[in-house]
């Protein structure tokens, strides 16, 4: 919402400055976004006269001028076209910055003559937006005037209007907020009652009175129709309103002042003698003021007369009845239309015109005949005329009831100390009805307030007056700190996974949650339940079913920038459905293989690395490690076969996936080349068991030697090291330790279709040193195990 | 008779003459060996009378540990010099490269929102956590937003499809929904912050369609705004790591909070960089307000009895003020030159002792 300083002044008795009013609005709730004083822009900007334009001598399109100027005569070089002797126009200094230019004024010569200053064109003051010449002014303006003095300029004030606040949107309505928080008097100016000569020609009839409940309308016949004059128009421009005709800017005018829209019709172009308030039908159409085409709906309110739709009701009136300079009798609109309604109009048909922002925010029930009154004056005055009855359809809602509310509870809730009589003085001067009741008080709240229905909203008043820098500063009552403390075990399981794949030399990303549909397809995921309505991208329209397809994409984007060496992680969610328990947790991490060529010839295998991060991730969450199981068949088609598997602990019960991705879905999303990635269910992993205290238990260790022996087995292709290693380790669980295979061979001396699995078990004697006897006994039962799980044999 | 001394003298050279441990093992040989001259000397010692063997015997004894211990002094050097001959040949290039390291490093996101809990923790902050798709319900209509009511479309919402009983649900615009599902299902005393993303239709350089906010809720019978306006300035004293910090509240309208306010901080942006705690401009940062007793009715909570306050913040933006960030867009492009060089150190998790970061 803008308006100017002595538009405002029209309503308020002040002499703050500017600055002083833009800071009390701030401090009100008015928020001032902007302070736009042009003053200060056309400062150095000022009146002067050409006495002189003769031909340049190097240039046909060149004059050079001699002007009177404020800083005395002056030799200009200009090149507008109407550049000549007598012209009054606008004269600007050397070092003047011209906002339509955006260049700062140097003294330098035009071929060859040295100009000092320039002539200026109204785009060049951003007075229009485009300019055929200098400005031509009045012949008889002072040398010298000041160029915003000239052109009525003023400080605009821009605010942000938060949607509780439609009396706001009314510059009246600004001031009594700033009158109230001591920022000047308010003005009350009468309301003209101004007696009509006739009965009003024109029927006014309400059919949906849910979205039109009342329609004043009144006929002024014989007016004269044309410019408004020029303090109206300034006006109206000041604040980025474009002059139409006298009857629409005073619609315009008032909707600004009084945040009451108000609509003019011409009566010449009305059919059937009537106009009705009612609800769309199928199948009309009609062309409104802004030159569009518009399709009537059955919820959109309109105003019809006998023939056709007029308008859009409280959004916009049509081309066809509208108010022309031919107008010679014309019917006022003064209504009220539902704000739901109103807003709905305005989404469907993307019209937002002030009227539909005032309406749809919801206007002053109590100003539909003061805002007649006040239009049909300044109708009168402007335009002339005769003005008829007024008739009123519908009914005017009641104004707000009154409620009792207790002055100690600005206290209890804002925490400042206000009397009664401050509380009372405060709601009195913001419009409300405040008496007495015992040591409470009845409020009633004004027409234009009805976003206040309680008692809250009665704090809020008093605090934003008082201000809220005498807001007291009040500690927040201590709570035992019990120093366990505050995140629940999963939050603090995602706390160290985060500081654990940070320090592992991982990169924290933030993936977004949104993601393309047939990436989400690719995943698992892309059903039509989780697709996004009015997505901001159509890559961006599926929510996603792992992280693992933000992470290939950055690796790809980071790839195209010549960085090929990435290792990411993201911690986020997942979502496998609408319902708050379809939500997962992931922890996803991607690493490419190492493009990093060592000079001793040095490598690791990334997937062995992966598989070591991914352990060590696991175990430092708290998930039970040591019993989980690896199962490499039937991974899902993300994943490479046979270089991927998931982490479990039984089926059904998946903690992680991890591996080599597929080389088609790699394909598939544009990605070349390999990339290896785990993806950790989060809600799989159990959570850390609750301790009863903090005592970590007895720690027990063996005073004997541990001692170490090697195996090799000769097993089918089929058995893995998991299956060896778990035979061998069940053994004898008492004494063996550890079991770790240290070589996998095929080739010369094993049959095609097996290979020898080395194996180092390291034995743990616990109550005494071993003999021979004893390790030959253990030894004979790892054989026979492995033999026996494995359909191995010993290794000759 | 045997000389002694000039015995003595000549081992002794040859000794010293030794270049290597194979002439020095010939010379102990020589000496020493079951043929050498000092064994063959003490070999005579028995066929001499007890008062030869008297004066002999210490003599050649004398001759014998002399001639060991230059030996052993010999072969001491001689061990040295082979080892450092060994050191100098297996020397390697130290500026050569280790094998390659990966750095990580944690989000300045994450480590703002570590940052933020660690904080309210301290004033007895709970996390509480909700989920990212919404209802209606949770979204707007118990937060006081009426259905179709204006103030829901300055919230650009993400909507799915409506299933077949007409209900769409969102994309949640604010955490606040979690504070609606606290206030359902725990009675008060209540103290949470939710941290999380939130989404709205918006993308430029200071907005994208997802982002992160924390949000705080307090309820108890007499918490009021003074409470509001102390928990915030503490917290924005100590995220922002200065002395003095002047905030501003000013009024504004939020549907689920009366009264409301908007909180800003001192802050200079002359010069083309922003700095926060000096200078007479002033930069938003935060929305809060007393919880509206519509909100609370709506969540089974009496406002007669239980009252409260709210506030809510964008974690990304913080981010981006409090370290320099200068387009919130990079912090989801995951440019790795980006990540390394706004990211966080593992071992920078906020602490009392350390600080924040």
């Amino acid at each position: 919402m803008k308006f100017t300083l002595s538009w405002l002044k029209d309503h308020l008795e002040t002499d703050a400055s500017v600055d002083a009013i833009a800071a009390a609005m701030t401090m009100a709730g008015l928020e001032v976004e902007h302070v736009d004083d042009p003053a200060a822009k056309l400062g150095p900007f000022s009146v002067a006269k050409i006495i002189s334009a003769e031909q340049h001598p190097n240039a046909d399109r060149l004059r050079v001028c001699q002007v009177a100027t404020r800083d005395g005569q002056k030799e200009i070089v200009c090149g507008a076209p109407n550049a000549r002797a007598g012209l009054v126009t606008i004269y600007a200094p050397i070092g003047a910055y011209v906002p339509g230019l955006g260049v700062t004024l140097a003294e330098k010569p035009v071929r060859g003559v040295v100009s000092n200053g320039m002539l200026c064109s109204a785009s060049e003051l951003e007075l229009a937006e485009e300019s055929d010449g200098i400005l031509e002014l009045d012949a008889a303006l002072e040398v010298g005037t000041p160029a915003a003095t000239v052109f009525g300029l003023e400080p605009v004030i821009d605010f942000e209007v938060t949607p509780n606040r439609p009396d706001w949107l009314g510059v009246q309505g600004i001031a009594r907020d700033l009158a109230a928080a001591g920022c000047g008097r308010l003005r009350h100016l009468p309301i003209p009652a101004v007696e009509g000569r006739f009965p009003c020609p024109v029927e006014i009839r309400i059919t949906a009175p849910e979205a039109c409940p009342a329609f004043a309308g009144r006929v002024i016949r014989g007016v004269r129709n044309g410019p408004s004059p020029a303090w109206l128009q300034n006006r109206l421009r000041a604040i980025g309103l474009r002059p139409i005709n006298a009857l629409v800017d005073v619609t315009n005018y008032l909707a600004y002042d009084r945040a009451r829209p108000l609509h003019v019709y011409d009566v010449s172009k009305l059919s059937g003698g009537f106009v009705e308030a009612r609800m769309g039908r199928e199948g009309e159409r009609f062309r409104a003021l802004d030159g569009k085409d518009y399709q009537v709906k059955p919820h959109h309110c309109v105003i019809a007369d006998g023939a056709q739709v007029l308008g859009f009701g409280g959004v916009m009136g049509g081309e066809a009845s509208g108010s022309s300079e031919a107008t010679t009798d014309v019917l006022i609109e003064a209504a009220l239309f539902d704000p739901i309604r109103t807003a709905e109009t305005g989404r469907d048909t993307g019209i937002l015109s002030d009227a539909q922002y005032r309406f749809a925010r919801g206007v002053d029930t109590g100003f539909v005949l003061d805002g007649m009154a006040l239009a049909t004056r300044m109708i009168l005055d402007l335009c002339g005329g005769e003005p008829s009855e007024v008739v009123l359809a519908g009914e005017i809602p009641a104004a707000p009831e009154s409620f009792e509310f207790d002055p100690a509870y600005v206290h209890r809730l804002s925490g400042l100390s206000i009397g009664r009589e401050g509380v009372s003085e405060i709601l009195t001067r913001l419009g409300f009805g405040v008496s007495p009741r015992g040591a409470h008080l009845m409020v009633t709240p004004p027409t234009w307030r009805r976003d206040v229905t309680g008692k809250a909203d009665l704090v809020e008043e008093v605090a934003r007056i008082v201000g809220y820098g005498e807001l007291p500063s009040t500690p927040l009552p201590s709570v035992s700190a019990s120093g366990n403390g505050v995140l629940s075990s999963r939050q603090n399981q995602v706390r160290i996974a985060r500081r654990h794949l940070a320090a592992a030399g991982f990169a924290e990303t933030l993936g977004w949650s949104f993601i393309a549909r047939d990436e989400a397809t690719l995943f698992g995921g892309g059903t039509q339940d989780l697709v996004l309505a009015n997505p901001i991208a159509s890559t961006m329209d599926s929510m996603r079913p792992s992280a693992l397809p933000g992470l290939i994409a950055a690796v790809k984007r980071n790839r195209a920038r010549g960085f090929g060496e990435v290792s990411l992680f993201e911690i986020g969610p997942v979502f496998r459905g609408l319902q708050p328990q379809d939500q997962g947790l992931v922890i996803a991490a991607v690493v490419t293989r190492s493009a990093v060529r060592q000079w001793d010839g040095g490598a690791t295998d990334p997937l062995f690395d992966l598989k070591g991060e991914l352990f060590a991730l696991l175990e430092a969450i708290g998930a039970p490690v040591e019993k989980t199981q690896i199962a490499q068949t039937d991974t899902r088609p993300w994943w490479r076969p046979g270089q991927s598997a998931r982490v479990q602990l039984g089926p059904k019960t998946v903690l992680a996936e991890f591996g080599a991705l597929h080389p088609s879905t790699l394909k598939a999303l544009d990605a070349s080349g390999e990339l290896f990635a785990f993806e950790v269910f989060l809600d799989a992993v159990p959570e850390p068991k609750k301790k009863s205290g903090k005592a970590r238990g007895g720690l027990s260790l063996s005073p004997y030697m541990p001692l170490s022996r090697d195996f090799a087995f000769i097993v089918a292709d089929a058995v893995t090291a998991a299956d060896v290693t778990r035979a061998a380790a069940g053994a004898d669980k008492g004494l063996i330790d550890e079991v770790r295979v240290f070589d996998v061979y095929r080739g010369p001396g094993v049959a095609e279709g097996s290979k020898s699995v080395a194996i180092e078990v390291r034995l743990q004697p616990k109550d005494r040193t071993l003999v021979d006897a004893d390790i030959e006994a253990v030894s004979a039962k790892i054989v026979a195990a492995v033999e026996k799980a494995c359909q191995g044999r010993l290794r000759a | 008779m045997v000389d002694f001394v000039a015995l003595q003298a000549d081992l002794t050279a040859q000794i010293e003459a030794a270049e290597d441990l194979a002439s020095l093992e010939a010379v102990r040989v020589a000496a020493l060996g079951k043929q050498g001259a000092i064994s063959t000397l003490l070999k005579t010692l028995g066929g001499l009378s007890p008062d030869e063997r008297r004066e002999q015997g210490p003599l050649i004894n004398g001759l014998r540990d002399a001639v060991q211990s230059a030996i052993a002094a010999r072969k001491t050097i001689l061990d040295e010099a082979v080892l450092a001959a060994r050191l100098r040949a297996e020397a390697v290039d130290l500026t050569l490269p280790a094998p390659p390291r990966r750095k990580g490093g944690v989000h300045p996101t994450m480590q703002v929102m570590d940052e933020m809990i660690a904080i309210f923790a301290e004033m007895g902050f709970r996390v509480a956590e909700g989920p990212d798709i919404e209802d209606d319900f949770h979204n707007f209509t118990a937060l006081n937003f009426p259905p179709k009511h204006p103030a829901r479309e300055t919230h650009d919402t993400f909507f799915f499809a409506p299933d077949e009983t007409g209900e769409r649900k969102l994309l949640r615009t604010h955490t606040s929904p979690v504070q609606v599902r606290t206030l359902m299902s725990q009675a008060p005393p209540i103290r949470i912050i939710s941290p999380g993303r939130t989404y709205r239709i918006d993308s430029d350089q200071t907005h994208t369609p997802m982002f992160h906010q924390i949000e705080g809720l307090v309820i108890d019978r007499e918490i009021h705004m003074g409470h509001l306006k102390w928990t915030l300035e503490t917290f924005v004293a100590r995220f922002f790591e200065t002395e003095g910090v002047t905030m501003r509240f000013r009024p504004h309208h939020f549907p689920f909070t009366e009264p409301s306010a908007e909180a800003d901080v001192q802050c200079d942006r002359s010069g083309g960089e922003m700095k926060i705690g000096q200078g007479s401009d002033w930069l938003e940062i935060l929305g809060c307000g007393m919880v509206h007793p519509n909100v609370l009715r709506s969540c089974g909570v009496d406002p007669d009895l239980y009252q409260g306050f709210a506030f809510g913040m964008g974690v990304d933006r913080l981010a981006m003020l409090k370290y320099g960030v200068p387009d919130l867009r990079d912090m989801f492009e995951s440019d790795v030159r980006w990540l390394s060089h706004y990211g966080f150190s593992a071992f920078a998790a906020p602490g009392q002792a350390h600080g924040l970061s």
